[in-house]
């Protein structure tokens, strides 16, 4: 090796694939000692082309394309892809639709919040807390799969409504859990924010200011902590948004200020898990009974959509910020154009004044400070008194199709 | 920003005002939902090329804008580009989205880039270079973004003319079957629906055939 190589700034790369990650993303540190000098980010990873499919299917199908696009924000995309396709096609949704999209839009909230939370409690290395969040966080899974039949890909959204309906029976279940979460939140807000260690870590760490926050088109949460009033629950009412009084979680109401830091997108998170609990609970109390799709029979629908001309925009907030879909169609099956924001692509680019002169060993937690999307897997292997199987994709779909009829008993 | 929120009519009569004839059309979507049936408005103004930087800075005077994303459309002759910002956030259910629609021929598929007005365009302008083939004049990071090192140069996945993506780049991986060299599973495979035997008479690279609408 030559001296040239030893001198200051070293090179580190992370990635593509990098223990300290959650999500495939190549990331190249100019490194000056421990302190991240300069910093670049190459994503497209993981790129499916998901648009080319769409632009080749009809809306029906492209729905349920559109839950596969995230595991964790699975009706946020279906959400904004159908709002498009309405308002291209003149559907009316049914008042019920509007607000079981909600409910379960803010379920999605809560168990991606939670989530987040022990992903942030790993990477700081306080596994128990992990375990904690995760295990509470199942709660919110096991009534998601109870309203919609599936723990991720939910399939609850269709063009026109929604395609099941929540029963009175299942009010009770719903309830159960937003109380467990009430009481849970006291206790998740005092061990992340009053912990020593937490608050060492992170406050003052991967500062992001408002007028940066601004320019990198920064959303959600992430524009939340830095001081950012915006939240499309509040400002652009859709679904039944508009009947509710949701109020951007900022930190500066909890805290008195705001700093822009990691510690506070850990505050605005939990913060919302609370709120999201009360929306759901209005919801459930205001529901207006009715039907809940514009159109059962899905061939009525495609002939519907098939007519329609014109563009619009479909936008709602995922929990990790807005998620936009632009829908063009020009009479044919297939849209003639789609486009696809997720939330995480307008937060990106704020990674790179985050990070720049921090420490190395904050890479991890700055990183998943914006709640970065993950994939999942379709398989797992299982070891069971020392013999191991794998269970293929049909295994997974049989035990869980097998859950499902369980919980629904 | 200005003190005063105008309404939606109002944001448009601004542009058309100000930037006269050269504004090819606008209007203002509505949508109502829920019970209350609070609006959310939609502007759309279609614009010439050189006037999208000075529309962008007279949007600024209203507010800064959040970009959302820029969209594309491959329209034949000429591609669509869209500019979707919004106006207004934080100010409860007032938001609106402002869409400034270009249309660039495909002989200049050129485009002055906007991110020394918003810094955070640079991300969808790359991904607008390689994914539509339009040349962002002035972007300070023209590297690419989504697409690998190693795809083609001159293949533009968007584009629905001879550029976009060839059949022969189509891998049609839901037509492949188990690798013939690979060790029997463990488990027997069980299919997990009803295989619809009708559907395999379909030729999977049969492009012409428009048939993918009734596939379920």
């Amino acid at each position: 090796m030559s001296d040239e190589s030893k001198k200051a700034p070293y090179i580190v790369p992370i990635g593509p694939n990098h223990p300290a990650l959650k999500e495939p993303v190549m990331f190249t540190f100019e490194m000056e000692g421990e302190m991240v000098r300069d910093v670049d980010f190459a994503p497209g990873q993981a790129h499916r082309g998901i648009e080319w499919m769409g632009m080749r299917r009809n809306p029906v199908q492209i729905v349920h394309l559109t839950d596969r696009i995230c595991g964790i924000c699975g009706v946020s995309h279906t959400f904004a892809f159908a709002r498009a396709v309405e308002q291209i096609a003149g559907i009316e949704v049914p008042e019920r639709a509007d607000y079981i999209r909600t409910i379960i839009a803010e379920f999605e909230r809560i168990q991606s919040h939670l989530l987040w939370a022990g992903v942030a409690a790993h990477e700081l290395g306080f596994d128990s807390l992990l375990h904690l969040t995760w295990r509470v966080r199942e709660q919110s899974m096991d009534v998601i799969e109870n309203l919609t039949g599936n723990r991720v890909n939910y399939g609850i959204v269709q063009v026109g409504g929604v395609r099941r309906d929540i029963v009175p029976e299942q009010h009770q279940v719903i309830e159960d859990c937003l109380t467990t979460y009430e009481g849970l939140l006291g206790k998740l807000l005092n061990l992340f924010l009053d912990d020593k260690t937490i608050t060492m870590r992170c406050r003052d760490c991967g500062v992001l200011s408002k007028k940066e926050a601004l320019e990198l088109c920064t959303v959600g949460p992430t524009a939340r902590a830095s001081g950012v009033n915006v939240d499309l629950r509040q400002d652009y009412p859709y679904a039944a948004y508009g009947d509710l009084d949701v109020k951007a979680i900022l930190p500066d109401q909890h805290l008195g200020e705001t700093h822009g830091d990691v510690y506070d997108r850990i505050v605005v998170r939990l913060l919302e898990v609370g709120q999201s609990c009360g929306i759901i609970r209005q919801c459930l109390s205001e529901m207006p009974p009715g039907p809940v799709t514009a159109e059962e029979k899905l061939a009525k629908l495609l002939a519907v959509c098939k007519k329609a001309t014109g563009e619009a925009i479909g936008r709602v907030e995922a929990p990790r910020g807005e998620c936009f879909h632009y829908v063009r169609m020009d009479g044919k099956e297939a849209p003639h154009t789609w486009k696809v924001k997720a939330s995480s692509y307008s937060n990106l680019m704020s990674w790179i004044p985050m990070l720049r002169g921090e420490q190395i060993a904050d890479i991890p937690i700055i990183v998943a400070s914006i709640d970065p999307c993950l994939s999942c897997t379709d398989r797992v292997a299982v070891i069971r008194r020392g013999e191991k199987s794998i269970l293929t994709k049909e295994d997974l779909h049989r035990l869980s199709v097998g859950k499902t009829r369980r919980l629904q008993r | 920003m200005t003190h005063a929120f105008l309404t939606p009519d109002q944001v448009v009569e601004r542009f058309t005002t100000k930037f006269g004839a050269a504004i090819k059309g606008t209007r203002v979507g509505e949508r109502r939902e829920g019970k209350r049936k609070e609006p959310s408005y939609n502007i759309w103004i279609d614009l010439e090329r050189d006037l999208l930087k000075p529309a962008i800075s007279t949007l600024m005077e209203l507010d800064y804008p959040h970009l959302s994303v820029i969209s594309g459309s491959d329209l034949g002759d000429s591609v669509l580009l869209l500019y979707h910002l919004t106006i207004y956030y934080g100010r409860v259910k007032g938001e609106y989205t402002v869409t400034f629609s270009v249309l660039i021929p495909k002989d200049d598929l050129t485009i002055p880039t906007i991110s020394d007005l918003i810094p955070g365009a640079v991300f969808s302008e790359r991904e607008k270079q390689e994914f539509l083939g339009v040349r962002v004049s002035g972007i300070p990071d023209d590297r690419r973004l989504f697409l690998p090192e190693d795809f083609p140069e001159g293949i533009y996945p968007w584009r629905k003319d001879g550029t976009g993506i060839p059949d022969s780049m189509v891998k049609d991986l839901w037509a492949m079957k188990r690798p013939t060299d690979r060790p029997a599973p463990p488990l027997p495979e069980a299919p997990a629906c009803e295989v619809d035997t009708g559907e395999a008479t379909n030729s999977p690279r049969d492009q012409d055939s428009r048939k993918e609408g009734s596939q379920s």
